[in-house]
């Protein structure tokens, strides 16, 4: 557990001194809420279509700093040093909690701003929209953090990961747009009890299986 | 006193279709000091980084025996410190961070006065608060050193040990090589002929690359 914890504490002082996500996760949601709120103008789109959009950002904006973690050690080179000190299943979940801490912390951040500059994004169920944002970022976090791994081994990094992200994210995203529609329609949580139970066993699947390969993975 | 053996059985490597080894036999017990030699892209590097536990063998196998009970493979970074010209520490942390670093993430307690009798064991005292980043090339084989001796290892792995160090840090490295813990096994792979004095024995890898593979 502590390896873990120093792990995941190892990434985060090095990200507080080299930036190497958060300032291009930060960049990207300014640029996508930005450019939403410019081409709507003073229309308002209907309801749906901002639940759609809100997870859209949130999948990009994952796509553009939680690859970070393991490209930026193989980059760099050290990531023979990491497992020549850590066993691979404890750098799988220090990194994993890394992009979790990530992942909630720029979700709040969109989330938020979605709240303030968009009237229409209105969540009724506050119950049903928490839990799904909660499940939903682990899932995110525990596919995004794989595939990272598994990218981080392969020569074309930068391109890879969208074309590997987008179909294992993709029952993910649309379980998670389902469930924010009848939350801002304030349907109660029982309406949606099927997609929340996709999100469960995609979560309890992605990370048992991730465990499982990442050995495989990390060790070429 | 503990006792450690490794044995290594037809062990081969290949990158894609590139054999580097095969067949490679051999047995080392506590208190031996192995050479391992062979022209450049031999395998030196290569073979290391296996026995290290960090790159998977093609075919074959090998094996840690510590006090009669067989080490599993994702243990094998307790018991093993590699400096190798393929390490790379993070050079945004300063020494003394790195080891810290690699003393918790170990799980090993270590005292900060621990710590710096390692850094002024590898001469890099005086420099410990300076980001590696900063560091000459000698002064980042020294740290390497330090991060492989840190957690007191039975398995040292140096490979090309003396390379940018200066007239004190061969000396260092000399000193380390002989007084190293008399239960401990050392390997090292060198083309330097005064390294050579580092081992009993020699494997020269130019003779495993050239059996054929059906
Ligand atoms: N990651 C890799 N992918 C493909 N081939 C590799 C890789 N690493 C090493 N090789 C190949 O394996 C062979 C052995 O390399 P290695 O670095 O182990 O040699 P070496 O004996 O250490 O050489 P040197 O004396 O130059 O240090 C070389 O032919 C090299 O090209
Ligand atoms: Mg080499």
């Amino acid at each position: 557990m502590k390896k873990i914890y120093y792990i995941f504490y190892k990434d985060f002082s090095s990200e507080l001194r080299m930036r190497f996500a958060i300032n291009a996760l930060i960049m990207f949601v300014i640029v996508a809420v930005s450019t939403i709120l410019f081409s709507l103008g003073s229309e308002n789109a209907p309801q749906n279509v901002y639940a759609g959009m809100f997870w859209v950002v949130v999948f990009f904006s994952a796509m553009s700093g939680l690859s970070r973690t393991f490209v930026s050690e193989e980059e760099r080179g050290t990531s023979l040093i990491l497992s020549l000190i850590a066993n691979p299943i404890s750098i799988f979940l220090g990194k994993f909690l890394f992009n979790l801490v990530l992942i909630f912390f720029i979700n709040s951040i969109i989330t938020m701003l979605y709240m303030f500059l968009f009237q229409e994004f209105l969540i009724k169920n506050w119950m049903s929209f928490l839990l799904a944002f909660l499940l939903g970022n682990f899932g995110i976090a525990a596919s995004s953090t794989i595939i990272a791994a598994i990218i981080s081994k392969a020569n074309v990094k930068g391109t890879l990961y969208p074309v590997l992200a987008f179909p294992v994210l993709l029952p993910l995203i649309l379980m998670l747009i389902e469930i924010t529609k009848s939350a801002m329609e304030g349907n109660p949580i029982n309406d949606v009890e099927a997609e929340f139970l996709v999100l469960v066993s995609y979560d309890v699947i992605m990370i048992t299986a991730s465990i499982l390969v990442f050995d495989i993975i990390w060790r070429d | 006193m503990n006792k450690i053996d490794l044995i290594v059985t037809n062990l081969k490597k290949t990158f894609n279709r590139r054999l580097v080894f095969d067949g490679l036999n051999f047995e080392i017990k506590s208190g031996e000091k192995l050479i391992i030699t062979g022209k450049n892209g031999s395998g030196k590097s290569t073979l290391m980084k296996i026995l290290a536990g960090v790159l998977t063998e093609s075919a074959g196998f090998f094996q840690y025996i510590l006090n009669d009970k067989k080490v599993d493979r994702e243990n094998i970074y307790q018991i093993v410190g590699l400096v190798s010209p393929y390490l790379v520490l993070y050079d945004e942390f300063t020494a003394f961070e790195n080891l810290k670093l690699f003393a918790r993430i170990r799980n090993i307690k270590m005292s900060d006065e621990e710590i710096n009798q390692i850094l002024k064991k590898v001469g890099l005292f005086d420099r410990r608060n300076d980001l590696v980043r900063t560091y000459s090339s000698g002064m980042k084989q020294r740290i390497k050193y330090a991060s492989a001796i840190l957690h007191n290892p039975l398995v040292l792995l140096l490979d090309e040990p003396t390379s940018n160090l200066d007239l004190d840090g061969k000396n260092f490295v000399d000193e380390l090589v002989e007084d190293f813990r008399s239960d401990g096994i050392v390997l090292v792979a060198t083309n330097e002929s005064q390294d050579f004095k580092y081992g009993q024995n020699i494997i020269n890898l130019d003779n495993f690359h050239n059996i054929q593979v059906k």
